[in-house]
């Protein structure tokens, strides 16, 4: 199926943690990212899940370049993104845009909304004045907002309406891939569907790449082709959204799943209840990170790491468990 | 298809919206505020009379009379009286507020500019800029203010630019310190990342971004600054190290005045209460452009 928009490999940002004495520097980092490897195809959406903290924001930053990665490699259309000179890095990023987790503090206060929509053209000298302002004109109406708002400011908008300006702004440039950061969490129920909706509509009608980033599976499940599910910074497991779904090998992913609302009372689901809470990113337990959480926890998983490995074709998770399965 | 959108719905109706933007225009908040009002009349008022100061003046602010030295209020046709060289209290008194007026402002903006950059640096950049920039500012603030204007003064030497330069320098480390912790805050807020996730440079992040959302406190603290720096001219003039001699500045006044406080009570009250009023309406009006400008505060 051709070749990767995006390659992500072996990338870990550590940030360092300020050390308890005063111009001592500690030896100790947060893992934010630790070892993430995956690739996005042209034209599908990548959902990655997770706990609040597991990293996935630091992802979303690494790869639209915000911060640099302590190691790795990161290729967007065979272009390494890490080592491209501060020139290149402009012009990649027409091509990768990102709407943020929260609609309210991602839009200046200070600018009427058809500036801030423009702004990406001002940025990168793109047309006219005239043709600018028809350009934003045009993309109110593609993401369903009155061309005539363009004159107010943020504060006057709902949360739906400031998330579908932010649309409107990651589209301005005609970008190959979006990542979205959790774009609906911060919504209501009833708007989170229509943003939805539209991110789905947008996606058909310009041909675009999502990686969609969630804590909330049920999200998750209307947007993604494929899924990949993050804990402690690392990729758990990661595979077609039917086989996450429908058989999920990844002791965590089992949980998060179970803990989706089931459709009907009559449907029997069991619960898988976590205990304990996520550890500190700081000082991740050894072996498998979540062996003190799981409830199938064998010796092996408290000195061994376990690696990602391919159950099906596309479908890979790191768990001792999936080895015992297949012997 | 636009008009009946759930999320159109939302939306305030566009003649309700109008009638909400009007009642909460700045300047009717402003303004509402009966302090904030009074103060903003006087110094209308006040700028008219530092313009047309050769209008309204009944006599040359220089002109000297031996004949008509220390005259009470009314008498001989002068308003406020005659200082002991026989010059016309009330002409001077108007003349004064142009010196005040244009060191208060001038000294204010040279500040502002000069402190503004320092601050935006040092807070967005952060590191060792930030240090070393701080650092010196620190040590400027060390001095009391009116001391570090004496100084510059000294090492200057009289006349109005000079009294510009000093006030404007010693106002330096306190916008640098406004601006700075102004920028701290607003660099952390997402919609910068989202400016610089759109492949904006520094400067225009800075200019089209960070500034304009830092200006708010930044415009009180200068109105506040305006009173500050007219009380340090009027101190320097006071001490003998402001404007030239002949030149009417209220705090030269008052000096003189000083040595006639028996004789002649009116010179020193005069040009001390101008300087009380001037100072006070200032201060009230920045209380309430502080309030008006807070989005929160809906008097
Ligand atoms: N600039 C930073 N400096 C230090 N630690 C950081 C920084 N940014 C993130 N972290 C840490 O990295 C970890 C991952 O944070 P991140 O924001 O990526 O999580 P997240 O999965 O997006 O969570 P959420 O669902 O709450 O948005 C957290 O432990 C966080 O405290
Ligand atoms: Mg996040």
């Amino acid at each position: 199926m051709g070749h990767p928009l995006l390659e992500v490999k072996q990338v870990k940002k550590h940030f360092p943690v300020k050390g308890t004495i005063p111009f001592v520097p500690s030896r100790q980092s947060v893992k934010a990212v630790d070892n993430v490897n995956f690739h996005v195809m042209p034209g599908e959406t990548l959902g990655i899940v997770g706990e609040s903290g597991c990293g996935k924001s630091t992802l979303a930053r690494l790869i639209n370049r915000l911060i640099s990665p302590t190691e790795g490699e990161m290729n967007f259309k065979n272009k390494d993104l890490v080592s491209l000179s501060k020139r290149d890095l402009r012009t990649v990023r027409k091509n990768i845009q990102m709407v943020f987790q929260d609609p309210y503090a991602s839009l200046d206060p200070r600018k009427r909304v058809g500036q801030l929509i423009e702004e990406p053209l001002v940025i990168h000298g793109v047309g006219d004045s005239v043709s600018r302002k028809r350009r934003v004109a045009e993309l109110l109406e593609i993401v369903g907002l009155n061309p005539r708002y363009q004159n107010r400011y943020a504060h006057e908008f709902s949360g739906g309406q400031r998330q579908r300006i932010n649309i409107a702004r990651a589209l301005t440039l005609n970008p190959e891939l979006i990542i979205c950061d959790e774009p609906v969490s911060a919504l209501d129920v009833s708007v989170q569907a229509q943003v939805i909706n539209l991110l789905k509509d947008l996606q058909k009608q310009f041909q675009l790449t999502y990686i969609f980033i969630s804590h909330d599976l049920n999200v998750v499940r209307y947007m993604c082709d494929r899924i990949a599910v993050m804990y402690l910074g690392k990729i758990v497991e990661i595979g077609s959204y039917e086989e996450i779904y429908h058989s999920p090998k990844h002791p965590y992913t089992q949980a998060l799943l179970s803990a989706i609302p089931v459709e009907s009372p009559y449907e029997n689901k069991e619960r898988i209840i976590l205990t304990g809470n996520v550890p500190s990113p700081i000082a991740p337990p050894p072996g498998c990170a979540f062996h003190e959480r799981c409830p199938f926890v064998m010796d092996k998983c408290k000195t061994e790491t376990p690696p990602l490995i391919e159950t099906t074709e596309a479908h890979r998770a790191s768990c001792h468990l999936i080895k015992k399965e297949e012997e | 298809m636009h008009n009946e959108t759930a999320s159109d719905r939302e939306l305030l109706y566009e003649e309700q919206y109008k009638r909400a933007q009007k009642e909460q225009s700045f300047m009717r908040k402003l303004l509402r505020n009966k302090l904030a009002a009074f103060g903003f009349f006087v110094m209308i008022v006040l700028v008219f009379t530092a313009i047309f100061a050769p209008w309204i003046a009944t006599h040359p602010p220089h002109q000297m009379d031996v004949t008509r030295t220390l005259l009470g209020p009314g008498e001989m046709g002068h308003l406020l009286g005659t200082d002991s060289y026989g010059r016309d209290t009330f002409s001077r008194i108007i003349y004064g507020a142009r010196i005040s007026l244009i060191v208060g402002v001038a000294a204010v903006v040279f500040g502002a500019v000069f402190g503004s950059l320092l601050g935006v640096i040092s807070g967005y950049f952060g590191g060792k800029i930030d240090a070393i920039i701080m650092r010196i500012m620190d040590g400027m603030m060390a001095f009391p203010f009116i001391l570090l204007a004496i100084v510059l003064m000294t090492v200057f030497g009289q006349g109005l630019m000079n009294v510009i330069f000093a006030i404007g320098i010693a106002n330096i480390p306190g916008f640098a310190r406004v601006v700075r912790g102004q920028v701290l805050s607003v660099k952390e807020a997402d919609y910068i990342d989202v400016t610089r996730s759109l492949g904006a440079k520094n400067t225009r992040i800075i200019f089209h971004h960070v500034l304009p959302n830092s200006i708010a406190p930044l415009i009180v603290y200068a109105t506040m600054a305006v009173a500050g720096a007219i009380i340090s001219e009027a101190s320097l003039s006071f001490l003998g190290l402001g404007v030239q001699p002949p030149t009417a500045s209220w705090g030269s006044m008052l000096q003189e005045g000083k040595d006639y406080l028996v004789l002649n009570p009116e010179l020193a009250t005069i040009s001390g209460l101008a300087i009380l009023i001037t100072v006070l309406s200032i201060n009230l009006f920045g209380d309430g452009l502080r309030d008006a400008l807070d989005p929160k505060m809906k008097i």
